[in-house]
């Protein structure tokens, strides 16, 4: 399974993804946010950080980036894209993923391990997890909150495309959304970060198995 | 210049800081009068801040060799071998003063310059740890400064995306008027590719990188190097203004070009700007520098030559290149958006050389102002210590179980949570050990290794004796190390005291140096860098002394290191080290006595480096399944933190005889660790504290859901739990707080 990272400007996760990536079997490429144009790839993984400093707005700037025209098309053709953090930002911005992502309801930057339940199981991403299943990966944001219209909310229920939701809601996050699927069910934005949760030396593995489902679906 | 500029008077250059014979001697320097530009130069360059003219003789008692450094304080950051093939780089600053002015930006900024400072030596920036001391809860300001601070720190190292590990947040009235904040930095270099900033080679490129100068941060340095009175309000527009987005586009460009062979030397514009930058390269490298200041990107148009030299404008670097090297070094910076422009080059006059629109706009020679900054040996006092204080005349106000409460739930103990929690400590994916125990460990990518570090300073001790303060600031780090199995390696220091003019607060600073000195010594714990940070006193109060002290150790197999969560019933817990039941100068004393008086408690080295060997030992021979260094609050505090932390109560067994049970409790004794230990691995622990002479006993039991004492005066987890984590988050809660 061939894995492109893109770093924009301000990623600060993108080699955490490659890492976790790997340790998963897979073959990570590099990419950069002002390539046009791309090798064959099975995932296109847009990683945490602060792309252009989430200045204007979070993934705003990024979603614009020469490559995103690349990443836009390849989604089409149903490779998989997997928007972790500003990664989801950046989806959101350029739409993706339905909805937007704003600022915590706190108000304030929040770092620490949340519980998830694994609600969609339909999908590349989750395949690895059981419905229903509790898994625990770390979350780091200081913009988690997504919001969306009542229509596409309804639309993310029906047709079971909301992958997590937080068992105790850290940010206000709509429905406690914490990651959600595109139209195709090939892109996923998820704010938590299952890469730093891929080590039993960090703390818990939950995050591996994502990691390992991607290898084994797609490779 | 300007014809505009103003005439050089005394008024003037008391103004800019510099005494009548600091400014003879410029005379002398230059054989001349100095321009409004050159007198500029002088002043932050001979700023206290930036001079170190009233620290520096004493510095010099402070050890800063052993076979492991690398490279001890004069540059740009310490360096230490840490096996592998690898070095780490640290440093600890202080950003005090910005941050009591504008606590979001000073804070932030802080972040930004030791970041700066340690990737300029060509490391990867892979830990902050931040030692933070407010005021009185009660002080109108504090909640304020807290927030701010907090928001800056996590603002900047969030963004760059280096993680927040470690660090202390306390609270005391002394700081009411001048809070510490202290951030220390740890990068990981290979050890055949660390950079310095020795500028060389008549002809060589001088070439600026990074964000443009803008009008930001004129005279930090100087003041940084004046008390604050109500006049501070003021001052507000020299505090710069961060942007970590920049600083990480600059890292990793920086690393990038750090990978070709294109450096000569490099350095940070820190405070005082491009003139700190150009001076002390040319004077670490005997050379001289000429700039073409017309060539300096600039955020706005009409910036004078003076504006230029002392703008503190973060997020730049000062590189000189080999010739023929400008070309990778353009292609670099173009890739990440930067400005990289060739303004100067390296010459051998011995002297900087400032030309603006075609003229010479200053000439200093290097030597003199750099090395030769004034020394001062200004005068000090010793304050007497403190009569002793005997642990069976304090009365307890409280039984044992409340007085317990009392302290988990008081500010410098309640948990920090709130605070750790802004911070990103899980980027880079290699934190291991996370906030909250004794030390943060950060792995060390792509090996089984790690790099544990802390800050700490007990300033109270400090206050009540400097000698001992300053001694118990360093076996502390070097206790909170080896508590989590790591070999103490070196400390960065930073110095916060009142004005040096002041010959008690003098007389605090030397007491403590003397103290650190010799603790640095009895440990083999060197000092590799550090900074001084004097005049922190408003209207005359100064801050208790606060000598923070930043150590690292490194641990060679990830799998012995233990955290303080026993995880686990029915463990052994044995206290090693001696308890006299020292009560002077407490926690309990301060937070359930409500009284501050008695000396600190007194430390044998010896057995501070016997213990602290003995306890990482036993832990690297798997024999330890939790430990915790006992400090603030004693033995009883400390098991609490313990339980706390494993979600699993223990029972205390009270020795059959003691004088005073608060002060075998509460008392702080040093030296001593409290141990989680499996009944099968008790006896080996024993026997070798005993061959070794190390005094190991066990003191309770882990178990249940409930801490109690012989078997009674149970305080449910639960309980503590809420008081311990409560505090904290209810202060800072501004709907609970605001007036309605």
């Amino acid at each position: 399974m061939r894995a492109g990272v893109i770093t924009f400007p301000g990623s600060n996760c993108d080699r955490d993804a490659a890492v976790a990536l790997a340790a998963a079997g897979a073959k990570v490429v590099p990419l950069w946010h002002a390539d046009t144009e791309l090798p064959k790839l099975d995932l296109i993984v847009l990683p945490g950080g602060f792309a252009h400093g989430d200045y204007l707005r979070c993934g705003a700037i990024a979603a614009r980036a020469p490559v995103m025209s690349e990443v836009i098309r390849r989604a089409a053709a149903g490779v998989a894209v997997l928007g972790i953090c500003n990664g989801f930002q950046v989806l959101a911005e350029a739409g993706l993923v339905p909805g937007a992502v704003i600022s915590n309801a706190g108000l304030k930057f929040i770092c620490r391990p949340v519980d998830l339940e694994v609600v969609s199981t339909d999908c590349a991403f989750t395949a690895g997890y059981g419905q229903g299943q509790t898994i625990r990966l770390p979350i780091a944001h200081h913009d988690g909150n997504y919001v969306c219209g009542e229509d596409d909310l309804r639309r993310l229920e029906d047709e079971d495309r909301v992958a997590f939701r937080y068992v105790d809601n850290p940010n206000g996050s709509l429905a406690a959304i914490a990651g959600v699927l595109g139209t195709g069910r090939n892109v996923l934005g998820l704010m938590p970060h299952p890469e730093r949760a891929a080590d039993p030396k960090l703390g818990g593995t939950d995050g591996a198995a994502m990691f390992r489902a991607l290898v084994e679906t797609l490779g | 210049m300007s014809p505009s500029e103003p005439a050089i008077t005394p008024d003037l250059i008391a103004e800019y800081g510099l005494s009548d014979e600091e400014y003879a001697r410029i005379v002398e320097i230059l054989g001349r009068e100095p321009n409004l530009l050159e007198l500029g130069i002088f002043s932050v360059m001979w700023s206290e801040h930036c001079s170190y003219k009233s620290s520096r003789h004493w510095l010099k008692q402070l050890p800063t060799e052993a076979p492991w450094v690398v490279c001890g304080p004069g540059e740009n950051a310490g360096v230490v071998d840490v096996g592998g093939g690898m070095v780490a780089v640290f440093k600890i600053e202080s950003h005090n003063h910005p941050s009591f002015i504008e606590p979001y930006q000073g804070a932030a900024t802080g972040v930004g310059g030791i970041l700066r400072d340690v990737f300029t030596m060509g490391a990867r920036p892979i830990a902050l740890l931040d030692s933070l001391r407010f005021g009185g809860p009660g002080h109108p300001r504090t909640r304020h400064l807290v927030d701010g601070v907090v928001a800056g720190i996590a603002g900047y190292g969030n963004c760059v995306g280096v993680p927040t590990v470690g660090g202390e947040t306390t609270f005391h009235p002394a700081y009411d008027g001048n809070i510490l904040v202290n951030v220390m930095c740890v990068g990981l270099a290979e050890k055949d590719q660390i950079f310095y900033a020795r500028a060389a080679g008549p002809g060589n490129p001088v070439v600026y990188v990074g964000a443009k100068t803008g009008r930001d941060g004129i005279h930090g340095a100087t003041m940084a190097s004046a008390e604050f009175s109500d006049a501070t309000e003021a001052r507000r527009p020299t505090v710069q203004v961060g942007d970590p987005f920049t600083e990480k586009l600059l890292l990793e460009a920086c690393l990038e070009l750090m990978a070709t062979d294109a450096i000569v030397a490099i350095q940070d514009m820190g405070a005082a700007g491009l003139t700190s930058s150009s001076f002390e390269m040319a004077a670490r490298g005997g050379v001289g520098i000429e700039m073409d200041l017309d060539r300096v990107p600039t955020r706005e148009p009409g910036m004078t030559p003076y504006e230029m030299m002392l703008s503190e404008s973060q997020e730049r670097m000062l590189l000189v290149l080999h010739q023929g090297a400008e070309d990778v070094a353009r292609a670099v910076f173009a890739k990440w958006e930067l400005d990289c422009v060739t303004f100067g080059r390296v010459t051998d006059s011995g002297a900087v050389e400032l030309r603006f629109r075609g003229e010479q706009v200053a000439r200093i020679p290097v030597a003199p102002v750099a090395g030769a900054a004034p020394v001062y040996q200004r005068p000090h006092v010793r304050s007497p210590p403190p009569p002793p204080l005997v642990a069976e005349d304090v009365n307890a106000p409280l039984d044992h179980r409340s007085a317990l409460v009392r302290l988990l739930g008081s500010p410098d103990l309640a948990a920090k949570r709130w605070i750790f929690e802004q911070y990103d400590h899980m980027v880079m994916a290699d934190t291991v050990a996370r906030p909250g125990g004794d030390a943060a460990v950060v792995r060390i990518h792509g090996s089984n290794r790690g790099l544990a570090m802390t800050t700490d300073c007990t300033p109270r001790y400090c206050q009540a004796e400097p000698r001992l303060g300053g001694m118990q600031a360093v076996c502390e780090a070097w206790r909170n190390l080896c508590a989590v199995g790591a070999r103490p390696l070196a400390v960065t220091d930073c110095l916060n005291f009142g004005s040096p003019e002041n010959p008690v607060v003098m007389g605090q600073f030397v007491g403590c140096i003397e103290g650190m000195a010799a603790a640095c010594r009895g440990l083999d714990f060197p000092v590799v860098s550090g900074n001084v940070s004097f005049y922190n006193e408003t209207d005359g109060r100064s801050i208790l002394p606060t000598p923070t002290i930043g150590g690292l150790g490194v641990i060679d197999d990830l799998d012995r290191m233990v955290g303080l969560a026993y995880c686990d019933e029915g463990l052994a817990l044995v206290l090693i080290g001696e308890t006299f039941g020292w009560l002077g100068s407490t926690l309990y004393l301060r937070e359930v006595c409500g009284r501050e008086d008695g000396g600190p408690p007194p430390i044998d080295l010896p057995i501070e480096r016997l213990n602290g060997e003995v306890v990482r030992l036993a832990i690297e021979e798997g024999l330890v399944a939790a430990c915790h260094d006992l400090s603030d609050g004693g033995l009883y505090v400390a098991l609490a933190e313990m339980a706390l932390a494993s979600g699993i109560g223990a029972d205390l067994t009270l020795p059959e005889s003691c004088d005073s049970v608060a002060g075998w409790l509460f008392g702080e004794d040093q030296s001593r660790y409290l141990l989680a230990v499996a009944l099968d691995r008790l006896p080996d622990l024993l026997d070798r504290a005993a061959s070794a002479g190390v005094l190991a006993r066990r003191v309770g039991t882990t178990g249940g859901v409930a801490l109690t004492l012989g078997g009674g005066d149970a305080i449910s987890l639960a309980e503590l739990a809420e008081i311990h984590g409560g505090w904290l988050p209810a202060y800072m809660d501004v709907s609970r707080n605001e007036p309605s």
